[in-house]
């Protein structure tokens, strides 16, 4: 077998996107939850538990678009016209959130900041939802003409299975974001995570299996890769450990595998979708065999995509070290200090 | 004006990159002050710079956020609006995002975080290390986004090629239309395209003025109110070199840009300056005017003879004309208002800030550089001119790209003489885009803009996106302006003074405002002290300094809250 670059890449992509998911996850659901604490100091400590993070983790998904351009353009230039509405939307959403956490601070006004409280809420979750939409209308697949244009309208967009697959999304972020906060902070705000880690466990394990049962009905191509390749149901059977953990890992009192057992739950999703898409990037609802965009029809060239393999094997390491650099000055328990947001 | 998609698109694109690059300039220019005064912390081990960069990086934090948050919106563009440009470009353009994305966003925003919140949490030269990274990061990111623009400008090292279909290993034809696009041949070709170097200097040059005034405009209105002196004379003399060198590093480079473009892309030359007939002898320059596309001339202007020959083609006496917009397909000029106003107006600013910060060293020699308080009030407003500037400077660049979206490169005969028809009307590099019949048809190897946008997308969803846009960037703006209000009005900590307040929380510059508030609450409680019922109502504790615009602002907030706290 020769090495094929073009199945790299989708990997690479699936790695960014796997990143993006876990480590922005928990940040977004840290946005969910917002809310659900009342009083100052506690939702300061919650923002600063995610202060100097979310920033960085957000470039995951800057740099997830980038490649995915780089890559694999047809496909980059596809999925954002078809989506433009969508992804206008999650524009301002990420903007909102963006200078919610930057701004709240600012002024001690009970109004100011509760305004801010809300925008940043808001913003998170429309931004997950958003997220979880466009995977789940990528699973659907979306009408494509030969030349790989769109024909649809917005409705095909706004698919039930999209919405539902929007919901988990939510639901997984919230879960996940809910661990983080458990681990970050202490005492009576730390009950108040474990609290809220039941009830969005509950509310992720319903969803879980709705949209596993929903695919298996909408989406049977999903499955097809399967047949081919029998190792991918060790994933299956991992992710339902996986998932199986994080409850028991909470029981316990072990947070940290909680929250380990979420980044892989994550994972899993994030693999499994891309082995559903697999060897497609967006499939076409219309004449699946010739319309849809395929990790070999949407790529770039073989020189670019070596070029760019040689950019991420210098630049992934350097990039992992400094996030590890980062994770680690902000490791141990949130508290609020002089340059607290 | 056709309110068509391509239209609308373009303008979302301007309005959307206009305000992006608001930030990225500042935070670029201000990042290298902030290294500097970091160094000059670590060396002369005086805390008084430290408190000073406090004080900065607080700036430079909240308008970093701004600047990322608007610049994901750009990265979405490209795709959402402009589909059939990415398809076009993506080989060549995408590995330049990309890179950008690996290595300097992701370092940026690490390291930022350090910055603002790891004071007391790492070492000193870990700190100081991870200021220099942050403005490292920031100068890469500018770099690969210039590379990839570079390329559009003046595209090397890629071939306008048909792609091979994958399935079948032919070449590809879709509904009988060969699939094109610029695939990539060189990589570092690609890097140093004719106009990288000097685009990329003079992006700096820009950046280093922007980030420079900003820091003159703060410490200059700080001696103007006599406050924080200590502070805004050491921050001012710094920065006051750093953006002299950054004026002059911008007619430098302005200088060899101009030297550029008129050898690679003489149309948008004379675009800038309005020059439509060749003519046979020594082209003269306007000092301003007002281009007439009906008369081909340049109305009100006034002109220096032959200055523009002088400078492109470096000869005394000037005697070669140059290239004017006559020598091309009229389908192939770019629109010349626009360019050339703003490069005029660029022109002019870049001059204007060298000579205020030549008066400013002047001043400084003579030992009165901070009495002098009509000097101060224009280092106030300088930080004004230099963003003009850079923004003028954008639109030069990219509307005199027009009508194309990447630039077919000229066509040069084997002695490097540029190609002309029949006619003399400039050639373009051809492509070939092929037939079914095995033919090919010649067209320049370029996209021409109205080609470029997605043609999924319809009016009525820009229409959409572009009121979106214009409602929060509007509602940023603002907000931007008023956190770094407060921040300046707070100012910086004095020295040695305990930063950390009792209660353990950052004294925001909102607690100025709660200050009043607190004392507003008690004459709140005490009815005879309340406006109104006292014959003489008092006050309520109010800085010396605070404008009165602001304060009927706050005026009306306080009122606002008491009710809703009712």
């Amino acid at each position: 077998m020769t090495f094929d670059l073009n199945l790299l890449w989708f990997l690479l992509i699936g790695v960014l996107m796997t990143g993006y998911a876990i480590l922005d996850g928990f940040d977004l659901g840290v946005g969910i939850l917002h809310l659900t604490v009342r009083d100052d100091t506690n939702r300061r400590l919650q923002l600063n538990s995610i202060g100097p993070l979310w920033d960085g983790n957000e470039v995951w998904l800057v740099t997830f678009g980038g490649a995915l351009f780089a890559a694999f353009p047809e496909t980059y230039a596809t999925i954002f016209e078809t989506f433009y509405i969508p992804f206008m939307l999650l524009l301002f959403a990420l903007i909102f959130r963006a200078v919610s956490i930057e701004f709240r601070s600012k002024q001690k006004y009970s109004i100011w900041r509760g305004f801010w409280d809300v925008c940043f809420c808001f913003a998170s979750t429309l931004a997950t939802f958003l997220f979880g939409v466009a995977v789940g209308v990528s699973m659907i697949g979306i009408p494509l003409n030969e030349r790989f244009l769109f024909m649809g309208n917005i409705f095909h967009l706004l698919h039930p299975y999209a919405l539902c697959v929007g919901v988990l999304a939510v639901a997984v972020f919230a879960m996940h974001g809910a661990i983080y906060l458990y681990l970050k902070t202490e005492g009576e705000l730390q009950k108040h995570a474990r609290r809220n880690f039941w009830r969005m466990f509950y509310f992720f394990l319903v969803m879980y299996l709705v949209v596993t049962v929903y695919t298996l009905i909408a989406v049977p191509r999903a499955i097809d890769n399967f047949t081919n390749y029998p190792w991918l149901w060790i994933v299956v059977i991992l992710n339902v450990l996986a998932v199986a953990n994080i409850p028991r890992a909470m029981y316990l009192g072990r947070p940290l595998y909680a929250f380990i057992s979420s980044c892989c739950t994550i994972a899993a999703f994030v693999f499994l979708f891309s082995t559903a898409l697999y060897p497609n990037l967006v499939t076409s609802s219309v004449n699946e065999a010739t319309n849809s965009l395929n990790i070999y029809n949407a790529a770039s060239t073989p020189l670019t995509l070596t070029i760019m393999t040689v950019i991420a094997v210098i630049g992934m390491p350097i990039v992992l070290l400094y996030t590890a650099i980062v994770y680690w000055t902000f490791r141990g328990k949130v508290v609020l200090d002089e340059h607290s947001y | 004006m056709d309110l068509d998609v391509v239209f609308l698109s373009r303008l979302q694109f301007a309005l959307t990159i206009m305000f992006h690059y608001l930030f990225p300039p500042l935070t670029i220019g201000l990042g290298g002050l902030i290294v500097i005064y970091e160094t000059l912390y670590l060396t002369k081990k005086d805390t008084a710079w430290k408190s000073a960069n406090v004080f900065w990086i607080k700036l430079f934090a909240v308008t970093f956020a701004v600047g990322v948050a608007t610049g994901i919106v750009m990265e979405f563009e490209f795709g959402t609006n402009w589909a059939n440009y990415s398809r076009f470009v993506g080989d060549v353009f995408g590995s330049a995002l990309a890179a950008e994305g690996i290595f300097a966003f992701f370092l940026e925003s690490g390291f930022l975080a350090v910055l603002v919140f790891g004071r007391d949490r790492v070492g000193k030269k870990f700190y100081y290390f991870s200021t220099w990274m942050v403005f490292i990061g920031s100068v890469f990111s500018s770099v690969w986004i210039v590379i990839a623009n570079s390329w559009q400008q003046t595209p090397r090292g890629s071939l306008v090629q048909q792609m091979t279909n994958p399935s079948t290993g032919e070449p590809w034809f879709i509904d009988g239309a060969p699939q094109m696009r610029a695939q990539m041949q060189n990589f570092w070709e690609v890097v140093f395209n004719p106009s990288t170097i000097d685009r990329i200097t003079h992006v700096w040059a820009g950046c280093a003025v922007t980030g420079g005034f900003f820091v003159l405009s703060i410490c200059a209105w700080y001696i103007l109110r006599k406050k924080h002196m200590d502070f805004s004379k050491r921050c001012f003399k710094v920065a006051l070199v750093f953006t002299f060198l950054g004026v002059l590093a911008s007619a430098v480079t302005g200088d060899s840009n101009a030297r550029m473009v008129a050898e690679q892309q003489p149309a948008k030359l004379a675009a800038f300056e309005g020059h439509y007939e060749t003519g046979d002898g020594p082209t003269a320059l306007h000092l301003f005017g007002i281009p007439n596309d009906k008369t081909k001339t340049v109305d009100y202007s006034i002109e220096i003879p032959g200055m523009l020959s002088f400078l492109v083609y470096r000869e005394f006496p000037p005697k070669t004309p140059v290239i004017g917009l006559d020598q091309f397909h009229p389908d192939d000029i770019p629109p010349t208002q626009i360019p050339f106003q703003a490069f005029h107006i660029m022109v002019a600013l870049g001059f204007a800030m060298l000579g205020l910060t030549i008066i400013g060293f002047f001043f400084w020699w003579r030992g009165s550089l901070f009495k002098q308080r009509w000097l101060m009030y224009l280092f106030v407003i300088g930080i004004l001119g230099a963003i003009a500037a850079n923004e003028l400077g954008w639109v030069t660049a990219e509307v005199g790209r027009q009508p194309w979206i990447v630039y077919p490169p000229m066509q040069k005969t084997t002695d490097g003489e540029i190609l002309r028809n029949a006619d003399g009307i400039i050639q373009f590099q051809q492509a070939e885009w092929p037939t079914l019949e095995g033919g090919a048809v010649l067209k320049p190897a370029g996209l021409r803009t109205r080609d470029g946008h997605s043609q999924a997308v319809v009016q009525s969803q820009v229409l959409f996106s572009i009121i979106m846009f214009g409602l929060i960037y509007t509602l940023l703006f603002f907000v931007w302006i008023y956190v770094l209000n407060e921040k300046i009005r707070k100012g910086p900590a004095p020295v040695g003074e305990a930063v950390t307040p009792p209660e353990g929380f950052i004294r925001t510059a909102g607690e100025h405002a709660h200050d009043s508030m607190t004392s507003l609450r008690e004459q709140a409680q005490d009815p005879s002290k309340l406006p109104g019922t006292s014959p003489i109502p008092k006050k309520p504790d109010k800085p010396s300094d605070t404008p009165d615009a602001y304060h009927g602002i706050s005026k009306i907030l306080r009122m606002f809250i008491e009710k809703f706290k009712k």
